[in-house]
């Protein structure tokens, strides 16, 4: 019962701050492209690696989850 | 009990074993990956023709050499550099995608065999299922009653011959274990089959062996490339004497490269396991036709996860070579 509630605490905290931050990334980047649309592919590019590493937070939340579920 | 037919986890499971060498279901898929990779090269190779509209098999080869090879180009913008980089970043690009999307075939994860391992079996049992690993403690739990149970007896009989039956005892455990995590599963689900099986494929890059070692290579690799364009004064970004602050500055840096190792590892081995864990889930909750949009996408997640690590890795490969001139 606790393992479940600590399951869903890790996994519920942890996608916040990379939810936070792959919204400002998203957002800025089409800015970016509605500023200036010859870039697009330039800024595309940059903002999925961002993305990526925004993404890994959660992914190391998820990992701990999975460990405390499965292990 | 709603997970007695979910089979998730955590780490690769042995399967067959060669001599001393235990062989991973995840060790087989990227075999299998590697084979097919170089198998494709060799054909593309045989068959290359020398004309202005290649054809066919040279044609996809070409395309994907060559947008691989323009993509390396826009970060680089050296061509030396380029050359020097593209095959290894090229072939981390090429092995993470296909090991993530042969995770995706129907089959891998599907299919299920009995491992043929001999000392092992504790180890698999432990990471199969949760109901498993419970019926292991439980059973061990016993196990452990009954050879307390055992002692006393042993010593209120004779005292020298303690030390013979705890022996005997610490020699008997993994065997006792071993049938008891036997009996259980099969006699608590007999209708759904052994639980001791393993599946035979398993993504390659679903085991976190696989994605730590991919890191360990691509990070060593960015030490090896800034030695060799920056010969000694690489290391000055490590070791840096000048100022206290400077000091400790290396040694963040020296921690972050530590990081990026784990990092590396854990970003992919995460995506890749989590799609893994998210289709079963959805399989197993809602059947037919519904995992179809999550299989599209996994196949984008791991094309991106490919494409991400393969970028870093040149990012922070090209970074290295570059030196601290941009930090002044």
């Amino acid at each position: 019962m606790s393992d479940a509630f600590a399951i869903a605490l890790v996994m519920g905290v942890g996608s916040v701050g990379p939810a936070i931050a792959i919204g400002m990334l998203v957002s800025k980047g089409l800015e970016a492209i509605g500023r200036n649309p010859e870039a697009a592919s330039k800024i595309q590019t940059n903002m999925v690696l961002g993305m990526a590493f925004a993404e890994a937070i959660a992914i190391y939340a998820l990992v701990v989850a999975l460990i405390l579920k499965f292990v | 009990m709603a997970a007695t037919s979910l089979h998730i986890s955590l780490s690769a499971e042995p399967v067959l074993q060669l001599g001393g060498l235990i062989l991973t279901n995840s060790m087989i898929t990227s075999v299998i990956v590697s084979v097919l990779l170089i198998v494709f090269a060799v054909i593309v190779n045989l068959s290359l023709t020398q004309t202005s509209k290649p054809t066919g098999l040279q044609n996809l080869a070409e395309w994907m050499i060559e947008s691989l090879y323009s993509l390396v180009h826009s970060i680089t913008g050296d061509l030396k550099k380029t050359s020097l980089f593209f095959p290894l970043i090229a072939t981390f690009f090429l092995f993470i995608l296909f090991n993530n999307w042969i995770g995706l075939l129907p089959g891998v994860g599907s299919i299920s065999v009995t491992p043929r391992v001999a000392h092992a079996e504790t180890a698999t049992t432990e990471h199969t299922t949760t109901e498993a690993a419970e019926s292991l403690t439980h059973s061990e739990s016993t196990l452990v009653e009954s050879t307390d149970h055992d002692t006393v007896v042993t010593d209120q009989g004779t005292g020298e011959h303690t030390a013979v039956t705890m022996d005997d005892e610490h020699t008997d455990t993994p065997l006792a274990t071993n049938t008891e995590t036997h009996e259980t599963p099969a006699a608590e689900h007999a209708e759904t089959g052994h639980s001791s099986t393993v599946h035979l494929f398993r993504a390659g890059t679903a085991d976190l062996n696989t994605t730590i070692a991919l890191g360990l290579i691509s990070v060593v690799l960015t030490q090896y490339f800034g030695f060799k364009f920056l010969s000694l004064g690489y290391f000055s970004k490590f070791f840096n004497f000048s100022s206290p602050i400077m000091f400790f500055v290396g040694l963040l840096e020296l921690i972050s490269e530590v990081g990026k190792i784990l990092s590396f590892g854990f970003r992919l081995f995460g995506n890749v396991f989590a799609g893994e864990v998210l289709l079963a889930v959805i399989t197993y909750l809602a059947g037919v036709a519904v995992p179809i949009p999550f299989y599209g996408l996994e196949v984008f997640v791991g094309f991106i996860q490919a494409l991400v690590f393969a970028m870093l890795s040149l990012v922070f490969i090209n970074m290295a070579t570059l030196g601290h001139g941009e930090e002044h």
